[in-house]
């Protein structure tokens, strides 16, 4: 297992004004999925997402990544450990638009102290992959919100992390244009030394998932993939 | 350079406008601190003047006397009493006043007269022209060739005038290091001839110069010409009472100091702001480092570098913009009194720091408290 959660809740606010965004749960992802947490609005796939990449503390529950407990980890340490291990998709890509595409792409190696020159020319090796090599040079507002997506990914790759989070990856896209960068990820980026977990709610994507788990009022809805069924 | 200092500093620069305005903040304040500072460092020099053209090494006064252009005269017997004083390897009385030149073409201009000691000429000026020893001749004068020469006619050696009614003749041109204040010419003659010819109260000696045996002999001194009831000061505790005086009794250091607070409150004000605002545009993309493993650390890294370019480029510029505006109205203005010193450029320094710590500490503030969690929130 890649990850393994146990248990996770999560409640936010006070007193009367406490609201329960998880309540304990339990699930675990196998190197080489595609899970996808499907769900409504308010459901907790994002909070739930956040705690299991070390962003959000949760109030209970362990989230093992790796064979780390990586929630007593301390907070530099969790950093670095995110750094070495998940690769990020943001909704909103977060892509800065005062550097070069490359720029970006390089950001995680130039995070890890690698040296410029060699982070730049992964992160090109990268930009190829994600089939962008033509447009190094452009910052990212020029680029569409396909190429964005693809540069958000190639950024999120460009350190070989084994965990890859996605929020939202076909947010803002057209239908076509989603389905082929979740169509990409499947195909190029996924790998059997590597796990993806993508957060949606868009249905026209589930056929690429390798498993989906549905929640609901901060619950995995029972007989949905939690038990590594799809 | 580290390759987060190297992203950090492309996001600065690649926000032209921000960066633009930062960096004209900074150097608009830093100009203003260093025009204050430094034409409050040239009136200070150049009060001074006396002190650092005659030379000598101690100076003896009433006890009353804050400058060197406003003497009290004291009686000859001190001086007899400063040339017993054990450690003195000699004394001698020196002149400083006014006089009124009356030029041939019927005109009056004051001037400065400084009458130095019959014997020894102790304190005279660098001649550039004539001999010194003409000052010996009938009515001579030594003509200092300044930026107020041409207010006496820019006289040659031989050209005559009346001085409160005396005949003065140039006998010799010379040069002083620093100009005087007050934009007067400055005229020297011997303390006889200066008595003589100008109007005096019952005492004459304006000072009395000193130079001691040696260094260790100059405690002693003080305190013996103190008992005369008598100053006595090394020339530079003479530059510093004068500097005393212009800062703290006259009002003039004060809004100096006003002034200089002023600009940099527009320098704080203008960095701080805009940092601000370019913290806030970044703030987003500061939460997904974070997200993605940067350390606190890292991102407080990044902000006080950031803070530090402009705070430096505003320096070097705010400098390079002060001491060309001072030379420009030194090559324009005759005795244009404005000087860049290196507690100008310390104290500018330091204020630009402060500048730089707050802007940074206004952004940390803003990047420390944002939550990761935020950016997949949206």
């Amino acid at each position: 297992m890649i990850l393994t959660a146990t248990k996770i809740s999560k409640s936010f606010g006070e007193a009367t004004n406490q609201t329960y965004a998880l309540r304990e749960v339990s699930f675990a992802v196998d190197f080489g999925e595609m899970l996808y947490i499907v769900g409504p609005s308010g459901s907790g796939k994002t909070t739930l997402l956040s705690i299991i990449s070390g962003i959000l503390r949760p109030d209970d529950g362990d989230v093992v990544v790796k064979d780390v407990d990586i929630w007593k980890l301390g907070s530099d340490a969790l950093a670095g450990f995110r750094l070495q291990t998940i690769g990020f998709v943001f909704q909103d890509y977060h892509l800065f638009p005062r550097l070069t595409t490359l720029e970006n792409v390089a950001i995680p190696l130039i995070l890890r102290r690698e040296p410029w020159d060699k982070s730049l020319t992964e992160a090109r090796k990268t930009l190829q992959v994600v089939g962008l090599a033509e447009k190094e040079n452009l910052p990212p507002y020029k680029l569409s919100g396909g190429e964005q997506k693809r540069v958000a990914i190639a950024r999120a790759i460009v350190a070989q992390p084994d965990l890859l989070i996605f929020d939202e990856p076909t947010a803002s896209l057209d239908g076509d244009t989603g389905r082929k960068i979740v169509a990409f990820v499947k195909e190029h980026i996924l790998n059997a030394q590597r796990a993806i977990i993508i957060v949606t709610h868009d249905s026209r994507i589930y056929e690429y998932a390798t498993r989906i788990i549905r929640m609901e009022d901060g619950r995995i809805v029972p007989g949905t993939g939690a038990d590594h069924e799809k | 350079m580290n390759g987060l200092l190297r992203i950090a500093l492309k996001l600065l620069l690649n926000d032209k406008g921000k960066f633009a305005t930062l960096v004209i903040g900074i150097t608009f304040s830093v100009f203003l601190m260093m025009q204050m500072t430094s034409m409050f460092s040239g009136i200070l020099y150049q009060s001074a003047a006396n002190i650092v053209n005659v030379g000598a090494r101690m100076w003896v006064m009433d006890p009353a006397v804050q400058t060197p252009q406003n003497s009290i005269p004291m009686p000859n017997y001190v001086l007899d009493s400063v040339r017993s004083i054990p450690g003195v390897k000699f004394a001698v009385p020196f002149y400083v006043g006014a006089g009124l030149v009356k030029l041939n073409d019927g005109t009056y201009q004051s001037a400065t007269i400084i009458g130095l000691d019959d014997a020894s000429l102790f304190g005279r000026p660098t001649i550039i022209s004539g001999s010194i020893m003409d000052i010996y001749q009938n009515n001579a004068f030594i003509m200092v060739k300044d930026a107020n020469y041409a207010k006496l006619g820019s006289p040659k050696i031989g050209t005559s005038f009346e001085i409160n009614d005396h005949r003065a003749v140039v006998v010799a041109l010379a040069h002083t290091p620093v100009p005087g204040l007050f934009g007067l010419p400055t005229l020297y003659t011997t303390y006889n001839r200066a008595t003589q010819d100008l109007p005096s109260t019952r005492y004459l000696i304006s000072y009395i110069l000193v130079q001691p045996k040696s260094t260790q002999n100059i405690a002693a001194i003080e305190q013996q010409v103190k008992q005369l009831g008598y100053l006595a000061l090394t020339d530079q505790q003479f530059i510093t009472r004068n500097d005393r005086f212009y800062e703290f009794q006259t009002g003039m250091g004060t809004n100096i100091l006003i002034m200089t607070l002023i600009s940099f409150l527009v320098g704080l004000s203008i960095a701080g702001e805009t940092f601000y605002m370019f913290v806030l545009d970044n703030l987003e993309h500061f939460g997904a480092l974070k997200a993605i493993g940067a350390k606190s650390g890292e991102l407080i890294q990044m902000i006080v570098f950031q803070s530090l370019v402009v705070g430096f480029l505003g320096f070097g510029f705010g400098v390079l913009l002060s001491s060309t505006m001072i030379a420009i109205a030194k090559l324009k203005i005759a005795n244009y009194a404005a000087m860049v010193t290196y507690e100008n450029l310390f104290l500018a320094f330091i204020m630009v720091l402060i500048i730089s710590a707050f802007s940074s500490y206004i952004g940390i503030r803003k990047v420390i408290r944002i939550d990761p969690f935020d950016v997949f929130r949206g």
